[in-house]
């Protein structure tokens, strides 16, 4: 089980009341495919994302980015048993979509990104590895079925 | 992965904005580094204080910077660039190459943080590549 800090609860829940969660999904998935083109490999069906203009106003690239950080909120609702409450979505990442778990790195580090470029200081290093550890815990969760 | 002109043109042209504020942003990449990963502070037991905000770290953290804008001047080969400091890492410092990485993350959020909005993908990729660049020139020399 995850031990969270009374401190680093309120440094993600205080961050969390302030997200614009469909803009923070949208920046961290297209800096995720303009900064490591390479993931571009799972979104064949999301029409043109070939380039940072095209990705940029691509609205399934929106949708999608505002659905993963919707999802974000489950976790952080449920930061006792981030494992239980993504199971089935680990099941579905390595099942029916087969995404390589490393991508969850690459999305989290553009999350932690999109998060400075909102908040500038208010950022702070303290609030920054709070965040970093919840990214780590639901890297973890999601990769939890893969085998 | 190589730097296309592109990407070079907006290495520079972002550390021309930043260029003013050098100092505290290598200081604050270096905090956070620190605050993040606490396992890099095994590089500082010489420091009397390692909180984020130490004045030996913000310190440091802008002598690395300096470092950086040294690159970003010689851009066309970084490999001369930071010779010297390719050797102290090597033989001296023998920092394990992971954590330039790891500093590479936390200096992109300090920039993200300063720039808001101006850190646009393109940017944020042509940084990317320029310190992993940055961080190979570091370790060539290690073995």
């Amino acid at each position: 089980m995850v031990h969270w800090t009374d401190e680093e609860r309120q440094a993600i829940t205080s961050i969390w009341a302030e997200v614009n969660v469909e803009e923070a999904g949208h920046q961290a998935l297209t800096r995720v495919l303009v900064v490591y083109p390479w993931t571009q490999r799972y979104f064949s069906t999301f029409g043109n994302v070939s380039n940072a203009t095209a990705i940029a106003g691509n609205h399934m690239v929106r949708a999608h980015g505002k659905r993963v950080v919707v999802a974000l909120g489950d976790a952080i609702k449920n930061l006792d048993n981030v494992k239980a409450t993504y199971a089935k979505l680990s099941e579905l990442h390595s099942e029916k979509l087969h995404v390589d778990p490393e991508n969850f790195k690459l999305l989290g580090e553009t999350l932690i990104i999109s998060l400075a470029a909102q908040f500038g200081a208010a950022f702070t290093p303290d609030i920054q590895a709070a965040w970093q550890k919840l990214m780590a815990v639901v890297t973890a969760a999601l990769s939890k079925q893969y085998y | 992965m190589t730097l296309s002109a592109h990407d070079k043109e907006l290495v520079a042209k972002t550390w021309t904005k930043i260029a003013p504020k050098a100092a505290q942003i290598g200081g604050e990449a270096l905090g956070r580094l620190i605050a993040v990963f606490p396992q890099t502070k095994t590089y500082f037991s010489h420091f009397a204080d390692l909180s984020a905000s130490s004045p030996q770290i913000k310190a440091h953290g802008a002598k690395v910077l300096g470092a950086i804008g040294q690159a970003v001047s010689g851009i066309d080969n970084v490999s001369a660039s930071l010779s010297k400091l390719s050797e102290l890492h090597a033989y001296n410092l023998r920092v394990d190459p992971a954590n330039f990485k790891l500093l590479a993350h936390t200096l992109l959020v300090t920039l993200s943080a300063y720039l808001g909005a101006e850190f646009t993908p393109e940017v944020h990729l042509a940084w990317d590549k320029f310190l992993a660049l940055v961080a190979t020139v570091l370790s060539e020399k290690y073995r």
